[in-house]
């Protein structure tokens, strides 16, 4: 519905303190958020990482910071590895990575929330847009 | 300086502390009264213009919005309120009639909060829902003034009297006429969806059934208004039954108003008129100016659904409600739908919406009185609509002589309706009572479903739990059983049409 609470949500989930008004009020740089909504007209759209299975962004990564983690099977950043050349940027077939020029340059993208259970995008999303399911 | 603004209705209290300036509040208000200062990165907020809907409060994350009623006060004065000069200044300033919308929320009494109910107590014991059978099951229709059976060479007994058509209801609560368009796609889905989960019914209300929702077309009861909108013949078959809407709770008396703006293209097709038009249905029906009118309706009706299907009249509650129902029964209706003061409305005058009608307790209280009088209660089935609110009003209701109870409002506050009374403006926040598809997104049909059969399935336990405690086990064996209810702080004329006891009268 577009009020983008999701990225709200993740920027916290991101940050230091994972306190929403501490996020907001005292840390700077903020963490970008990994989930972006899409708007045109009326129609709204929260775009992450799909998770693909064939991850073209892992195939391409040249310090081998993306990877898949072996029990969730989830595409990760490894920001220690990353150095910041975009190629996974440029090969993502959704626009899901970002740059986070903040400190090292590094590739920002959806970790599906690590240890949290369900991602807080779902968890807070009002009107249950954000379903989370593996196909 | 005669012109003057509106006053404030309501305060918007940010508390600055927690606001993070994420601006969900400034993209959610269809009333724009949110707005973001990116020079000083402030939100600020207009409370000149807050309605009172309560979806900004509920997005922000932080809790930071609170709305709160207006301090600015009148000078203290009875007879001339608040409300009364707010509406003078808003006629003085237009000159146009007062429109609002849900029901009257004057300060009527509200006969439910004066009526208690019965336990068992040592002579008769009580019943426990979850150890033993209860029964809310219940039909909708016309029945037999006695039933013959007959019995074949072995002695196996069958059924001999016809019975007419019946809609069988799990629950003795259905969910009243709104139609599609002074109600979301989204808001309608909910309902359909809800009502066939629940094994009872909704209502088409005048708009028509989309065609998405012939699907839903056993669980639905398609209404005819005076304005005949979406009414053919597919329409007709659709449906589990048939009501005939002549008047509403809401604006007893008056017709409605769709406004061409909301009339989009699904909705002027399932309307069957052009989009963009205002669809306005005549105050009265053209075509029935009488009892004998009414019944050639019902018969032509009838007949196109060659008596498959029940048939219905809806009638507003209003002083000779009685007679116009005992008349109803004559005309050949399998049921009759009674809205009474507090039933609401996507818009209506607010003078008619506060000043016509009769409650409905009274309404349902005497009609069924009436019709057992004249000896042909058995002949139709009563459902009471307008301002049921809770379990305890269902039951009321049901043992002041009505089969089952319409319910909207509350329907529409478990979907997330703040009472703001603003459904007419067509900027409902919560995407319920709007057509703009920004907003109604905002209602996910899956969620509204599953709220509405929550609120059902709660009111089923409860209805359960008190019926038990009166020794009851099946919610139409509490029909019309007065000796359940007594009248608290109630006049013994309001005793006396009401038909019940006051408290501690044996």
């Amino acid at each position: 519905m577009g009020c983008r609470l999701c990225e709200i949500h993740c920027i916290t989930q991101h940050s230091k303190t994972k306190n929403i008004i501490k996020t907001y009020k005292g840390e700077y740089p903020k963490p970008l958020p990994r989930i972006n909504v899409e708007e045109k007209g009326y129609v709204n759209f929260a775009l992450q990482c799909r998770h693909c299975e064939d991850a073209p962004c892992l195939e391409t990564c040249i310090t081998g910071a993306m990877y898949r983690d072996d029990k969730t099977g989830a595409v990760l950043c490894n920001e220690n590895k990353c150095v910041g050349c975009w190629m996974c940027i440029m090969v993502c077939p959704f626009g899901a990575i970002s740059r986070n020029m903040e400190g090292k340059k590094v590739a920002s993208k959806c970790d599906l929330c690590g240890e949290e259970e369900i991602p807080v995008c779902v968890k807070h999303c009002p009107n249950e847009a954000i379903v989370f399911k593996e196909e | 300086m005669a012109k003057r603004p509106i006053p404030t209705e309501f305060i918007i209290d940010r508390d600055e502390n927690k606001c993070i300036s994420c601006q969900a509040c400034v993209r959610m208000c269809s009333n724009e009264v949110h707005s973001y200062d990116p020079e000083t990165n402030e939100v600020l907020s207009d409370s000149l213009k807050c309605i009172g809907c309560h979806f900004c409060e509920s997005i922000c994350p932080t809790h930071a919005i609170t709305i709160k009623r207006s301090q600015s006060e009148f000078k203290m004065n009875a007879n001339w309120s608040a409300g009364v000069i707010t509406n003078i200044v808003k006629q003085a300033e237009t000159g146009g009639v007062l429109l609002t919308g849900m029901g009257s929320d004057k300060k009527y009494p509200i006969y439910w909060d004066h009526i208690l109910l019965n336990a068992s107590q040592v002579t008769n014991p009580s019943i426990d829902p979850l150890r033993e059978p209860m029964e809310l099951r219940t039909y909708i229709g016309q029945k037999p003034d006695r039933i013959q059976l007959k019995s074949n060479k072995q002695g196996k007994l069958s059924l001999e009297s016809r019975l007419s058509p019946q809609l069988q209801l799990e629950v003795p609560i259905l969910f009243s006429a709104m139609s599609y368009g002074s109600i979301s796609f989204n808001a309608s889905k909910s309902i359909a969806n809800a009502a066939v989960q629940l094994g009872t019914y909704c209502n088409t209300g005048e708009g028509g059934l989309h065609k998405d929702f012939y699907q839903y077309g056993s669980n639905t009861i398609v209404q005819i208004a005076s304005g005949r909108f979406g009414v053919n013949r597919e329409y007709l078959e659709a449906g589990a039954a048939i009501e005939i809407k002549i008047g509403q709770g809401a604006k007893p008396g008056i017709g409605g108003h769709l406004p061409g703006e909301k009339v989009t293209a699904e909705i002027g097709r399932t309307r069957m008129i052009p989009s963009g038009t205002d669809a306005l249905s005549p105050a009265p029906h053209h075509d029935i100016y009488s009892i004998e009118d009414l019944k050639q309706l019902i018969f032509a009706l009838k007949e196109s659904i060659r008596y498959k299907k029940p048939v219905g009249v809806k009638i507003a509650a209003v002083h000779n409600v009685a007679a116009i129902a005992s008349g109803i029964v004559k005309a050949g209706a399998d049921f009759i739908s009674i809205d009474g003061l507090r039933g609401g409305t996507g818009a209506a005058p607010t003078v008619i919406r506060d000043n016509v009608g009769i409650p409905i307790e009274l309404a349902i209280a005497s009609v069924d009185q009436h019709l057992r009088v004249e000896g042909i209660r058995n002949q139709v089935s009563l459902i009471a609509a307008g301002g049921i609110r809770c379990s305890s009003d269902v039951i009321k209701a049901i043992a002041l002589g009505a089969d089952a109870v319409y319910i909207a409002t509350s329907a529409l506050v478990a979907m997330g309706c703040n009472l703001c009374q603003r459904c007419f403006t067509g900027k409902c926040n919560w995407g319920i009572a709007t057509q703009n598809p920004y907003l109604t997104k905002r209602l996910n049909p899956e969620i509204g479903q599953r709220r509405l059969v929550n609120l059902i399935n709660a009111w089923s336990m409860e209805i359960k739990e008190m019926l038990g405690g009166m020794g009851i086990n099946a919610i139409e064996s509490l029909r019309g059983n007065r000796e359940h209810l007594r009248g608290i702080a109630l006049s013994d004329t309001d005793l006396k049409i009401l038909g019940i006891k006051a408290v501690g009268e044996m």
